[in-house]
């Protein structure tokens, strides 16, 4: 019998399409999990409501629950619950060593403006461009280590 | 209130096909970049819009005739020049700011779509403040200033001439269309329409 605890747990293989270092757990776009009579309720909340990949994902949450043995039913909720401070602590080391700059939490972040180099940690970076490969990120470069980098948005 | 969806979410999805016609021939590559996210993010957020609307997001946003849009005639616009492009960008995300804040409370999706405008936003200023004394922006701040009006509901419309620092003159209403309509929906629904019966995406 599958429980929620193992769908959590399959879970954390998904990666995220665009950004594979990090899971879908990880990136806290997984909301809820319900387990009644076989079947799996998930409830997912895109990032960015333009993202591309938000029909991969869910198609990839419904094989991993079939793969499991039982059927998904996944709900896509377009609410407010989302923020990148639901990103994990795990997620966010995992973003960091893979170089792309983690977003600081919201109510630091967007008031501090300070943004620091995933490769040297330092803090003497400046902008490039608000916009990247994807819509979750921006462009930055590390004046330090002379990296250019990739910035998680907070939003 | 749903016709202020529906107007709210054909704004976002005509105004993401406008600026994604920067994509690849932008002035500068991070401005190609730009337009080509910040497009994707209005056209995610007219998706998003439309599925409140209807269990058939696509047959709402593209089967249509061009008068039962309800965009206002700002972001229908061909603009071909650069200061137009930018002025339009910024003056739409200034008033857009007002028209979602004022949803906020009662659609947890426009909070939503209002994070991600925050991005939109800074964009938008950081051109204004680069452009903001040039003769070329001013002018076309200037053309685009009764169209930009015709966005808001008359009585948002104080607000944002406060906050752009220009006079309210006479709108350009929304619920009228430019000639730049009809064209426009001609080449963005081309694909749907020439799809065969039960083609899959």
């Amino acid at each position: 019998m599958v429980t929620a605890e193992h769908v959590w747990a399959a879970f954390e293989d998904i990666p995220d399409p665009e950004i594979p270092v990090v899971s879908l757990v990880d990136l806290g776009v997984i909301r809820s999990v319900d387990v009644s009579d076989g079947r799996v309720h998930v409830e997912f909340t895109p990032t960015f409501l333009g993202c591309p990949a938000l029909e991969v994902m869910k198609r990839a949450l419904e094989d991993k629950v079939a793969e499991l043995g039982a059927e998904a039913e996944v709900e896509v909720v377009n609410d407010d619950s989302w923020s990148t401070d639901k990103i994990t602590a795990a997620g966010r080391e995992k973003l960091r060593v893979a170089g792309f700059a983690p977003p600081g939490p919201r109510l630091v972040q967007l008031r501090s403006q300070v943004h620091r180099c995933p490769y040297c940690g330092s803090t003497q970076t400046k902008l490039e461009n608000l916009f990247g490969p994807t819509p979750c990120r921006s462009l930055r470069y590390c004046t330090s280590c002379r990296q250019p980098f990739e910035q998680f948005k907070t939003i | 209130m749903n016709e202020l969806l529906l107007g709210l979410a054909d704004d976002e999805l005509i105004i993401g096909w406008r600026d994604s016609e920067w994509t690849g021939i932008a002035p500068m590559l991070e401005e190609d970049v730009a337009f080509s996210s910040i497009a994707q993010n209005e056209i995610g957020h007219a998706r998003a819009v439309y599925q409140l609307l209807s269990d058939d997001a696509d047959a709402l946003a593209f089967d249509r005739p061009p008068a039962d849009y309800r965009c206002a005639p700002l972001v229908e616009l061909r603009l071909l020049d650069w200061a137009h492009a930018i002025a339009r960008r910024w003056l739409y995300e200034a008033a857009d700011e007002i028209r979602i804040t004022a949803l906020m409370e009662e659609l947890p999706l426009a909070a939503k779509i209002n994070r991600e405008e925050a991005y939109h936003r800074m964009h938008a200023e950081m051109w204004h403040e680069r452009l903001r004394d040039e003769p070329r922006f001013r002018a076309a701040v200037e053309e685009l200033w009764p169209y930009t009006l015709g966005v808001l509901l008359p009585e948002q419309r104080e607000e944002l001439a406060a906050r752009v620092g220009l006079d309210e003159v006479s709108a350009v209403e929304r619920g009228m269309h430019t000639d730049e309509l009809e064209p426009l929906l001609e080449e963005m629904t081309m694909v749907r329409r020439s799809a065969p019966v039960g083609a899959q995406w």
